[in-house]
């Protein structure tokens, strides 16, 4: 219960901060995208289960605000939760190299799967600009971000765990 | 044995798999279903309307109050340096003049958007703050601190500093979602001020770091449309009001087919810094009657 409650404010702090206070700190119009980095640690950390409930609650909050129509980013970031949590088994806390990495291809798959269903089929055929301007750009911001937001996010899942073990342990 | 058979004294749970498969189903679903009405966006629109909003609305309001601090900060630091031996004096003068900037901040303001308000006097007009952006970077639309409660609804059109900014998409009870006209999935129909050639005006995210956005299907047999020409909304639009200011002509060509022409337009409206919208309560459809 307590980490369902503890996750859902974790989603709506990230949507609210991105689309208001990383406005802000755009570098050249471009924002970081903190969904795929919750969605994706979260994903890793605990598993395929958690991942892909998370990511399709933060593609829904994208949708109901921003998309034409609903159902398109959470099914986008389901998949990205659900994939990430394939390397539930070989993540360690300890090691930052892993989580950086898969964040970076999250995004980068993401920014491509958007580019193609939702720019390449309007025949806006030039890639390589909108890579280099856009989903490019995107990665790297969100990579900065990522390496002081992740380890608050591991610190909280850590704090769960810690609880949650010792909740075990009272009904022994 | 299947994995979703329960067994004695566990708890139930789905495999991620089977919730992912059903998930997937229930996008599909979705998708298709608001592909073409609006079914599920009212009650959505009101649930995150009560939870996502207020946050933003207080993000908002901290980040103003922020920046006019930190300006204050800036300011009372410098003239501490220059003249150190009246520094009392000077601080709260300056506090003074802060609070006086700001009002005559205000005051032109509100002057540009009376203004404004005399350019398109026979509409009627709400007000509204912009309390989000976009949270991706391929389509420009924002959010605002007005919705239904306020007498606004679909379609609305939305302008600010003299120009046409976009029209609302989507509305809840205490927000609304602006989707601006250069964002690259709109179209706008327009016509030159001076000639009245109806044309199309697209967004495109390629030009959007340059602050332009393009035309297209212009016919001018007479070649009378020149560069700085007034492009306006047309009158045939059916979600846009006539006559109302999107930019000018900054380049023109000739289309391989000869027969019409394109270009880049150069919008009235900074998009880039723009803070407070007006929203026309008047429709295309009332107006027509």
């Amino acid at each position: 219960m307590l980490r369902k409650i503890i996750v859902t404010v974790c989603i709506i702090l990230c949507f609210v901060l991105q689309c208001s206070v990383f406005d802000s700190l755009s570098f050249a119009g471009i924002i970081p995208n903190l969904m795929i980095v919750l969605t994706s640690s979260f994903g890793f950390m605990r598993g395929e289960r958690e991942g892909l409930i998370i990511g399709f609650f933060c593609g829904l909050l994208s949708d109901v605000f921003f998309g034409s129509f609903l159902g398109f980013y959470a099914m986008l970031l389901m998949y990205i939760g659900f994939l990430n949590g394939k390397f539930c088994k070989i993540f360690y806390p300890e090691d930052i190299k892993l989580p950086l990495a898969l964040i970076v291809v999250s995004d980068l798959s993401y920014g491509i799967i958007c580019y193609i269903l939702t720019f390449m089929l309007r025949s806006r055929f030039e890639f390589a600009y909108y890579f280099l301007h856009i989903i490019l750009p995107e990665a790297l911001y969100t990579i900065v971000v990522t390496l002081f937001l992740y380890p608050a996010i591991l610190k909280v899942n850590e704090k769960l765990e810690n609880h949650e073990r010792k909740r075990a342990q009272k009904f022994v | 044995m299947s994995p979703i058979i329960k067994r004695k004294g566990e708890r139930f749970t789905l495999p991620s798999k089977y919730l992912l498969f059903i998930l997937t189903v229930l996008c599909t679903v979705m998708m298709l279903v608001t592909f073409g009405t609006d079914v599920f966006n009212r009650p959505l629109n009101v649930v995150v309307g009560y939870v996502i909003v207020p946050f933003q609305q207080g993000i908002e309001k901290v980040g103003g109050w922020l920046s006019n601090r930190s300006e204050e900060l800036v300011q009372i630091r410098t003239l501490l340096d220059e003249n150190a031996e009246l520094k009392a004096e000077v601080a709260a003068l300056i506090e003074e003049n802060t609070l006086l900037q700001q009002d005559k901040y205000e005051l032109n303001k509100l002057r540009e958007l009376f203004e404004l308000d005399g350019q398109y006097a026979e509409y009627n007009k709400v007000g509204a703050r912009i309390i989000g952006r976009d949270s991706g970077n391929w389509y420009s639309s924002f959010l605002i601190d007005k919705g239904e409660d306020d007498g606004l609804e679909v379609d609305m059109n939305v302008i600010a500093q003299g120009g046409l900014v976009g029209r609302i998409t989507s509305v809840g009870p205490s927000w609304a979602r602006v989707t601006s006209i250069i964002s690259d999935n709109v179209h706008v129909s327009a016509m030159t001020l001076s000639t009245e050639d109806n044309m199309t005006v697209t967004g495109d995210l390629r030009l959007m770091a340059e602050g332009c956005i393009t035309f297209s299907q212009l016919v001018d047999g007479q070649d009378s449309v020149r560069e700085g020409d007034k492009v306006v909304t047309s009158n045939i639009s059916d979600k846009y009001l006539p006559n109302i200011l999107i930019g000018y002509i900054s380049s023109i060509s000739k289309d391989a087919n000869n027969l019409t022409k394109s270009g880049e337009i150069v919008p009235a409206v900074d998009f880039e810094h723009l803070g407070e919208v007006l929203i026309i309560t008047d429709r295309k459809q009332s107006v027509v009657e």
